[in-house]
């Protein structure tokens, strides 16, 4: 923010990065080497929908969109917070098929004028921890093109020991979140 | 629909802002030059000053939950409240403020802080009561742009030109008092001195009460502006509007004695807290009247 928007007082809405999602297969391989977590074929898409018919109509158009895959299933589901999430579950679970439409969807949003209502984006990872069945999503936060580590524990609780580990396993492929406090919690997002 | 956004700069409100901002510089340097005019020693009224704004500027945050009797909440006692604000510091990609519960039936919220990095958002219990969870996303962007367009830093910048004139008309007082205007000891100097003097007041006090007009003028603006930009942030004009609406219109039902209490806080608030039969001359308004704000956010729910 420039002294001009401070003295003005405004705040130009923050575009999206969409580009440094394709960061994530090559990220995926190397967590599933280093922890066993595997891609589980679905990816989800959280905007913040717009009021009026404009935001409906590109929200059929990407449901369209994804369709098109005969093996890809869609979902449209709103959060608690009022969120929607655009998911996708492929059938195989080929990190790049779930990034590409991950990607046809942004890109569909944003194309419509919603480029600034995107949120984050989530890809599922799950495995056997540690004796234990394991769910991680990788969150790719647009406004900052960066990614973090979610896992869930059930009732509102975070297995952060898990997230710091997945986050050394990611290494270099991926630009990882390096502030924490931004790592906020998606509870009851779809694919973990 | 243009690529880079889907509503359209309001440019009569940056022409407003900018106007202000500039008349306030202009008083501030009319200001300067009485003083050294003056003769009085420039080095003590800035020291004094200065030590007014910076008391202001660094402990703002800390007097205002005092005030309002609020406490830091932490994530684990209020986990929607957080995750609002989780969210909508994500989507603008500003850092997370501190969070805040004030105990008080009064619906309302307010952001204090220097910088977005010191902030701080309070809510009253009585605004999380009343509001739908869109209704409450709308209030709480509206806070976090005051903390983006550093509201609290600003407005204690320009209210500094208020203290400074009005020291200046303290000193001149002083200085009468006691004798010995001006650096000419001569008789023929001393019989003009009077005059001089008055005058000298006379124009501190005017420099002193415009300034005044124009900051609540300013105030004005930058409440219309974090109307604008929480929209921009949210997608969603009407939930603000209904918001606004409803604490407005809730204010009015809630006992007088509550509303006696938080007036003071005004400039903090979302919305201005009046007690029924005190009437506010617009001109001293720190805030927008509901019907402009409503109208403007009308407008963007039309274009979008």
């Amino acid at each position: 923010m420039g002294l001009l928007d401070v003295l003005l007082g405004r705040q130009k809405p923050v575009p999206a990065n969409l580009d440094a999602l394709f960061a994530l297969p090559a990220a995926g391989v190397g967590l599933q080497a280093a922890t066993g977590l595997a891609p589980t074929g679905v990816g989800a898409v959280c905007i913040k929908p717009g009021e009026g018919a404009v935001f409906t109509a590109a929200q059929t158009e990407v449901t369209a969109l994804l369709r098109l895959d005969e093996d890809t299933v869609v979902d449209q589901t709103r959060d608690a917070f009022g969120y929607l999430w655009t998911t996708a579950r492929t059938g195989d679970d080929r990190l790049a098929d779930v990034v590409t439409a991950l990607h046809a969807a942004n890109t569909t949003y944003e194309r419509a004028g919603f480029g600034t209502s995107l949120l984050c984006s989530l890809v599922g990872f799950a495995g056997e921890v540690d004796g234990r069945q394991a769910s991680v999503g990788l969150v790719y936060l647009y406004k900052r093109g960066t990614t973090y580590p979610f896992a869930p524990l059930g009732g509102e609780k975070r297995d952060t020991a898990l997230e710091l580990r997945v986050r050394a396993a990611l290494g270099e492929d991926v630009r990882v979140e390096p502030d924490l406090s931004r790592w906020f919690p998606v509870w009851g997002a779809p694919g973990l | 629909m243009s690529r880079r956004g889907r509503y359209a700069a309001d440019r009569g409100l940056t022409t407003r802002m900018l106007l202000v901002v500039f008349l306030l510089g202009l008083l501030y340097v009319v200001g300067m030059g009485l003083l050294i005019g003056y003769g009085v020693s420039p080095l003590l009224v800035i020291v004094v000053a200065g030590g007014f704004f910076a008391f202001q500027y660094f402990a703002s945050d800390r007097v205002a939950l005092y005030a309002m009797n609020a406490r830091l909440v932490e994530p684990a006692e209020a986990p929607e409240l957080h995750g609002v604000i989780d969210r909508l510091c994500a989507l603008s990609d500003t850092p997370k403020p501190r969070v805040a519960v004030a105990d008080v039936d009064v619906p309302n919220a307010f952001a204090t802080g220097r910088s977005p990095q010191r902030a701080v958002v309070c809510v009253t219990t009585g605004l999380l009561r009343r509001l739908e969870p869109d209704e409450l996303e709308g209030v709480l962007a509206h806070e976090l742009s005051h903390v983006a367009h550093r509201d609290v830093a600003v407005m204690t910048v320009a209210s500094f030109l208020g203290v400074l004139a009005g020291l200046i008309t303290r000193f001149a007082l002083h200085a009468t008092m006691f004798g010995g205007v001006g650096r000419g000891r001569s008789d023929s100097g001393k019989g003009n001195a009077l005059p001089v003097i008055v005058a000298v007041v006379l124009v501190s006090a005017i420099v002193y009460a415009v300034s005044f007009l124009l900051i609540r003028a300013l105030s004005r603006y930058r409440e219309l502006s974090a109307d604008r930009t929480a929209a921009l942030l949210t997608g969603r004009p009407s939930s603000l509007a209904a918001a606004l609406t409803k604490v407005t219109g809730q204010m009015s039902q809630v006992p007088t004695r509550d509303l006696r209490a938080a007036e003071p806080f005004n400039a903090f608030f979302f919305s201005p807290a009046h007690a029924t039969g005190f009437s506010l001359s617009s001109l001293f308004a720190t805030h927008p009247p509901l019907e402009q704000r409503l109208a403007q956010l009308a407008s963007m729910a039309q274009a979008g």
